[in-house]
C-alpha cells in the first residue's frame, strides 16, 4: 500500500499543471481515486461528508450482479453441454461459460471506458464511475453468442448518444446499458431474438467441441410461449433445449436458456438484499415493478383468451428479464423517478407496461427492456407532478393557518 | 460569371449557415421519410429545388399584382402546380422512385421551406434573385437529404444507389446491415450529428451557455 502510494506521489508532478503528462491529468486523477481515498476537502459552507461516494455505490452494485454473473457462466456452460449431449464436470461447464462471457464483459468495458476516458480528457473532467456499472451490465443482458463486434458498436453508441451528448454520468436520460440492447434489438434483430442465439453451441477457445444433438430447440421459455399453439395454459408445457420439460426450481436456479444475467431469480434475489441492505438500490422501485406486474397479469388472467393470457404470476416473475430490470435496471438512481412517492408510480408502470408488452405483442416475447426505456422517458414528469402536488398540499396548509 | 457578393449570399448562404434543415429546422418530416436509400433521397433533392426555383420566380414575377390578403392561396395554387408537374414527371420517367416517395412527392406543397422562402424572399425580391434562392436552398436542403441518404443506405443496407459496395467477405466475417439505420429515429440521429459537427465549426451559430 505505502509503496503505492509513494509510486502515486512520485508521479504526480508529471500530471501537474506545467507537467509534460499534463493532458493525461484526468486519467491519472481516476487511478489514484479509484485506488485510494481522495483527502480533498469543501472550502466552503458546512457540508456532511460520507464514506459512499460514487465510486463505493458503484462497486456494490457491481458486487450485487456477481451471483447472477457467475450462475450466468454456469448456466451456459450447462445448456452448451446439454446441447452437444455430453456429460462433464461442473467446473469444466463453469469454465467454458467463463470463457465464453469473458471476451464481452473486456469489450464492453475496454470500448465503453476508452470513450469515457478520452471524452473526460478532452472536456478536463474527472472520469466519472457511471460506466463501471454499465460495463458489467452490457454483456449480462444480450445473447451470449452476440458478435463482440456487435457488443463494441452498441457500446459506443450508447455512451456517445444515450451519455455524453447529455454531459455524462449523472446527467443521462435513459439507462445506458438498455440503450445498448435497444440498439442492438433494432440493428441486428436476429442476433437478440429468435431461437437461434441462447444457447452457444459452437466451441469455445477450442473447449466443447461436439455437433448439437438432434431434438435441440434453443428457444427461451417465454418465446415458447409467445409463438405456442396450445390453446390454453393447461395444455403447455415449458420444454428446455432438450426438450426435456422445466420444473419451476429449473427457473428459480435459472438452468434455462435465456440471457447471461437475467436467468437465475435466486441469484438476482441475492442481489437484491445486498442493494436493499446497503441502501444503494430503493426496495420500493422493486417492489412497485412487481406489484405493477402482479396487477397486469391478475387483470389479463381474468379475461384470458390463450396460453400466454392464462400463464401465472410466478412464471412472468421468474422467467425472462423481469426479475433482473426489476432489480438492477428500474433501480437506476440517476434515470428513474427521485421522489419517494414518485418510485410507487414509477415502478408500477414498468411492471403494468412489461407485461402488457409480453402478453398482447407477439412480436416481443420479452417486454421488460422497452418498458423501462419507455419509463425513464417520463420518470421527470412524474417527479415533476409529485412536488407539484406537495407544494399545493403545503400552500394549503400556509393559507388555512394564516387564516 | 462573377457573382457579387449578394448573390453568393443567396445562393450559398442556405448551403450552410443559414441551412433551412439543419439551422432553421425545416422539412424535417420528409428528410426523415425518404431517406432510407440515396436514390430516393436525390430524386427528392431535386424535386424540391426545381419546385422552390421556380415558385419562386413565378411568386416573385406576380409579387406586385398580388393582393396581400390572399397571397397564400395564390401562393399555394402557384406550388400545387408546380409539384403536380414534377409529380407526373416522375411517374412517368422514374415511376419506381415515384412509389418510393409515396405521399412525399405531393407533400412538397406543404413543405415548410417552400412556403417560407415565397413569403420571406420571393415576395420583396426580383425574379433573378429569388431564382437563385431557390436554387441555394433546395440546394441545402438537398444536400442534407444525400448525405443521410448515403449513411442510411451504406450502413443499413450495404448498398448505394442499389449496387453492393459493403464486399462479400465482409458478410463472411461476420458483418451484418444495420437495421436501426432504415427506421427513421437513426435519421434524426444523422441529421443531429451534421448539426453538432456544422455547430462546433462556427461559433456564431452556438447558443451562449448561461
Amino acid at each position: 500500500m505505502k509503496a503505492l502510494r509513494k509510486y502515486l506521489d512520485k508521479i504526480k508532478p508529471n500530471f501537474e499543471e506545467g507537467g509534460k503528462l499534463h493532458w493525461l491529468y484526468s486519467t491519472y486523477d481516476a487511478f489514484e481515486t479509484f485506488l485510494f481515498v481522495p483527502n480533498t476537502t469543501s472550502k466552503s459552507g458546512v457540508h456532511i461528508h460520507d464514506a459512499r461516494d460514487s465510486k463505493r455505490t458503484m462497486i456494490i452494485v457491481v458486487l450485487a450482479l456477481v451471483p447472477a454473473l457467475l450462475i450466468g457462466m454456469y448456466n451456459v456452460g450447462l445448456q452448451h453441454y446439454l446441447a452437444i449431449g455430453q456429460d462433464v464436470a461442473f467446473l469444466t461447464k463453469f469454465f467454458y461459460g467463463f470463457l465464453a462471457v469473458l471476451p464481452h464483459i473486456v469489450v464492453s468495458y475496454v470500448v465503453g471506458l476508452g470513450i469515457e476516458f478520452a471524452m473526460a480528457q478532452v472536456k478536463k473532467e474527472e472520469v466519472a464511475e457511471g460506466f463501471l456499472v454499465t460495463g458489467i451490465l452490457i454483456p449480462m443482458i444480450v445473447p451470449v453468442d452476440t458478435p463482440l463486434w456487435m457488443i463494441a458498436v452498441a457500446t459506443a453508441f450508447a455512451v456517445i448518444f444515450a451519455k455524453e451528448v447529455f454531459g455524462g454520468t449523472g446527467y443521462n436520460i435513459f439507462n445506458v446499458a438498455l440503450i445498448t440492447r435497444a440498439f442492438l434489438f433494432f440493428s441486428y434483430p436476429s442476433k437478440m431474438s429468435g431461437d437461434q442465439v441462447w444457447v452457444r453451441t459452437a466451441s469455445t477457445f477450442g473447449m466443447g467441441n461436439g455437433s448439437v444433438i438432434d431434438g435441440y430447440s434453443g428457444a427461451t421459455p417465454l418465446g415458447q410461449i409467445a409463438t405456442t399453439e396450445a390453446g390454453s395454459f393447461a395444455d403447455f408445457t415449458f420444454h428446455g433445449i432438450t426438450g426435456q420439460p422445466l420444473s419451476i426450481s429449473d427457473m428459480f436456479f435459472g438452468f434455462i436458456p435465456g440471457s447471461i444475467g437475467e436467468v437465475s431469480p435466486i441469484a438476482i434475489l441475492l442481489g437484491a438484499a445486498l442493494l436493499i441492505a446497503t441502501g444503494v438500490g430503493s426496495w420500493k422501485t422493486m417492489l412497485s415493478v412487481f406489484l405493477g406486474g402482479l396487477a397486469a397479469v391478475l387483470l389479463v388472467n381474468v379475461f384470458a383468451q390463450n396460453a400466454i393470457m392464462e400463464m401465472p404470476v410466478h412464471y412472468h416473475f421468474l422467467l425472462g428479464g423481469f426479475a433482473f430490470g426489476a432489480v438492477f435496471m428500474a433501480t437506476d438512481p440517476v434515470t428513474s423517478a427521485r421522489t419517494e412517492k414518485g418510485k410507487w408510480i414509477y415502478g408500477f408502470l414498468i411492471g403494468l407496461l412489461a407485461v402488457t408488452i409480453r402478453v398482447f405483442n407477439p412480436g416481443y416475447p420479452e417486454g421488460m427492456m422497452l418498458a423501462i426505456l419507455f419509463m425513464n422517458a417520463f420518470a421527470p414528469l412524474i417527479d415533476f407532478y409529485v412536488i407539484d402536488a406537495n407544494i399545493k398540499r403545503r400552500a394549503k396548509r400556509v393559507t388555512a393557518m394564516v387564516k | 460569371m462573377a457573382l457579387s457578393t449578394k448573390t453568393k449570399a443567396v445562393l450559398l448562404g442556405p448551403l450552410n449557415k443559414n441551412n433551412p434543415v439543419i439551422v432553421q429546422v425545416l422539412g424535417i418530416c420528409s428528410a426523415l421519410a425518404v431517406t432510407s436509400k440515396l436514390e430516393p433521397s436525390l430524386v427528392m433533392a431535386i424535386a424540391v429545388t426545381v419546385v422552390v426555383a421556380f415558385a419562386n420566380v413565378i411568386i416573385s414575377l406576380l409579387r406586385k399584382t398580388i393582393p396581400n390578403r390572399i397571397r397564400i392561396i395564390v401562393q399555394l395554387v402557384v406550388a400545387a402546380a408546380l409539384v403536380t408537374i414534377v409529380s407526373e414527371v416522375l411517374k412517368a420517367f422514374a415511376y419506381d422512385v415515384n412509389k418510393q416517395l409515396s405521399v412525399f412527392v405531393g407533400l412538397i406543397v406543404t413543405n415548410c421551406i417552400l412556403m417560407g422562402r415565397l413569403e420571406a424572399f420571393a415576395l420583396g425580391n426580383g425574379p433573378w434573385p429569388s431564382f437563385l434562392d431557390g436554387i441555394g436552398n433546395g440546394l441545402g436542403y438537398g444536400w442534407i437529404l444525400v448525405a443521410v441518404g448515403f449513411f442510411r443506405e451504406l450502413l443499413g443496407s450495404g448498398t448505394l444507389l442499389g449496387h453492393q459496395v459493403i464486399p462479400q467477405a465482409l458478410y463472411d466475417a461476420g458483418y451484418e446491415n444495420n437495421g436501426l439505420m432504415m427506421l427513421a429515429p437513426m435519421a434524426i440521429l444523422l441529421v443531429a450529428c451534421i448539426i453538432w459537427i456544422q455547430r462546433g465549426k462556427n461559433k456564431e451559430l452556438q447558443e451562449e451557455t448561461n
